[in-house]
C-alpha cells in the first residue's frame, strides 16, 4: 500500500469535478492574455509604438496564449489517445476494403498515439493482420504529420482557417497517397522477413481505463510533449515577434510569393530531407508566412518537412525495398505539390 | 534473478526506460539482468506494436510510452526474492 499521500491526488478521486475546474481556469486564463501582455508592455521602459514595444508585446502575448493552449489540446488529445491503441486501430483496419479503410486510417492516424520509432513494429503488426498495404501507409502518412501539436500551433499562431486547411489537406494527401500506393500492388516490395511473419488475429482488447486513469494519460501526455516542444515554440514565437516588429512587408513574397510558380516544387524539394517534428518547424512558417510568402506554398513546405523523415524512412528500410521507399516518398510528395499548387491557385 | 528486456530501436524513450528500470530496481535493491533489444525481428517476436516494449521472464508487461513509475515498482513487489 502506498502510504505517502501524492500532493496532488483530488484529480484521480474526483475526475469529473477535475475536468470541469480545469476547464473553467484554462478559460479565464486565456481571457487575460491580451490585456496582460498590454500592462506588461506599459510597465517596461519601451515606446510600445516602437519596433521593439511591438515585438515584445507579440512575444508577451503568443508566448502564454500558445504554451495554454498547447497544454489544453495535449490534455484532452492525451485522454483520447487512452482510447485507441495501435492494437485496437489495427482491428478496426484489418481487412477492409480499400477507399473507406484509407480514409479511416488516415483518420486513426490523428488520435493514436504514435512515436516514430514505433513505425516499424506498428507497420509490421499491420500487415501481419492483414491490413491492406495501402491503408497501412494511409496511417504512416497521417500520423506524424496530422498531429495535434502541428493544429495547435498553426491555430494559435494564424488562426483557425489555416488550422482547419492543414488538417484538411493532410488528411487528403494521407487517404489518396495511401489509396494509389495500394493500386500499385507493391506488396512485393516488403522485405522477404516481413511477408514471412505468421499471420495475427487482430482482436481489440477492450482497454478499461477509469475516467481518472485516462485523466493520468492526458498528464503524461503533456509532460512529455509540452516538456520535449517548448523551446521551438519560444524560438518561433521570437523570430515571429522580431518579424513582427521589424522586417517590412513582402521582403519574403519576391521568391516565395504565388508568382514564381517554381516555389511550390521548390519548397517541397526542400522539405524532403529536412527533418523536423510538428514543433520545430513553426518557426520557419512563420517566418516564411507572416511576411508575404504564399501560403500554399508555406504549407506545403511544412508537410514536406514533417511527412518525410529521414529518420524515420532509415528506419522502414529494414522492412521496405528501396523501390518501396522511393515510390512512397514521390507519391507523397507529388501529393503534397498539388495540393500546394491548389491552393495557391485558390486563394 | 529476473530476466528483463527493454525492447526499442533506440529512441530517447527506450533510453529513458531502461534508465527508469534501472533506478527502481535498484532502489528496491532488487537484483536484475537488464537487456536492450534493438534488433527490429527480435522485437517483432514478442508481437508489441509500439516500442519501448518491457519483457520480464518472458512476459511483456508493457508496449508503447515510457512506463510510469508506479507500474515499475509495480513489477518489483518489495516481497519478492531473486
Amino acid at each position: 500500500m502506498n502510504v505517502t499521500a501524492k500532493t496532488f491526488s483530488w484529480p484521480e478521486t474526483h475526475p469529473k469535478v477535475f475536468l470541469l475546474i480545469a476547464a473553467l481556469a484554462w478559460v479565464a486564463l486565456y481571457r487575460t492574455l491580451a490585456p496582460a501582455s498590454e500592462a506588461l508592455v506599459a510597465a517596461l521602459p519601451v515606446d510600445r509604438a516602437s519596433h521593439l514595444g511591438s515585438a515584445l508585446q507579440f512575444f508577451f502575448y503568443d508566448t502564454p496564449k500558445v504554451l495554454l493552449l498547447l497544454t489544453g489540446v495535449v490534455f484532452v488529445m492525451g485522454m483520447v489517445n487512452s482510447y485507441f491503441t495501435p492494437e485496437r486501430t489495427r482491428a478496426l483496419l484489418a481487412g477492409r476494403t480499400e477507399g473507406v479503410a484509407n480514409a479511416m486510417a488516415a483518420g486513426l492516424g490523428i488520435v493514436t498515439p504514435f512515436c516514430s520509432c514505433s513505425a516499424v513494429p506498428l507497420f509490421i503488426g499491420f500487415v501481419q493482420a492483414g491490413v491492406p498495404l495501402g491503408v497501412t501507409f494511409s496511417f504512416l502518412i497521417s500520423a506524424p504529420m496530422v498531429n495535434e501539436v502541428a493544429l495547435v500551433l498553426l491555430f494559435g499562431m494564424f488562426g483557425w482557417k489555416i488550422a482547419s486547411l492543414y488538417l484538411g489537406l493532410g488528411l487528403f494527401v494521407a487517404i489518396v497517397a495511401g489509396w494509389v500506393i495500394g493500386r500499385l500492388k507493391m506488396e512485393a516490395y516488403l522485405e522477404d522477413w516481413v511477408r514471412n511473419m505468421p499471420h495475427v488475429q487482430a482482436s481489440a482488447g477492450l482497454s478499461a481505463l477509469t475516467l481518472s486513469e485516462r485523466i493520468e494519460a492526458g498528464f503524461a501526455s503533456v509532460r512529455e510533449i509540452v516538456g520535449k516542444v517548448w523551446p521551438y515554440i519560444l524560438a518561433g514565437i521570437a523570430i515571429g515577434a522580431a518579424i513582427h516588429g521589424w522586417v517590412p512587408e513582402n521582403f519574403m513574397a519576391s521568391f516565395m510569393g504565388k508568382a514564381a510558380w517554381w516555389s511550390v516544387p521548390l519548397a517541397v524539394l526542400i522539405g524532403v530531407p529536412m527533418y523536423s517534428n510538428a514543433a520545430g518547424v513553426i518557426p520557419i512558417v512563420q517566418a516564411l508566412l507572416a511576411k508575404g510568402a504564399a501560403l500554399g506554398t508555406v504549407l506545403a513546405f511544412m508537410m514536406s518537412v514533417i511527412a518525410l523523415s529521414l529518420p524515420e524512412l532509415v528506419i522502414l528500410r529494414k522492412v521496405l525495398k528501396w523501390r518501396l521507399i522511393a515510390t512512397f516518398v514521390a507519391v507523397v510528395a507529388i501529393g503534397i505539390l498539388i495540393v500546394g499548387y491548389l491552393f495557391n491557385a485558390v486563394l | 534473478m529476473k530476466e528483463i528486456k527493454v525492447l526499442g530501436t533506440g529512441c530517447s524513450n527506450c533510453k529513458a526506460t531502461v534508465r527508469l528500470i534501472e533506478e527502481v530496481a535498484r532502489g528496491k535493491g532488487v537484483e536484475i539482468a537488464l537487456e536492450k533489444v534493438e534488433d527490429i525481428r527480435e522485437i517483432m517476436t514478442y508481437n508489441v506494436m509500439a516500442t519501448p516494449g518491457v519483457v520480464i521472464d518472458g512476459q511483456v508487461v508493457h508496449s508503447g510510452g515510457v512506463p510510469t513509475r508506479q507500474k515499475v515498482e509495480g513489477w518489483f513487489p518489495a516481497t519478492a526474492s531473486a
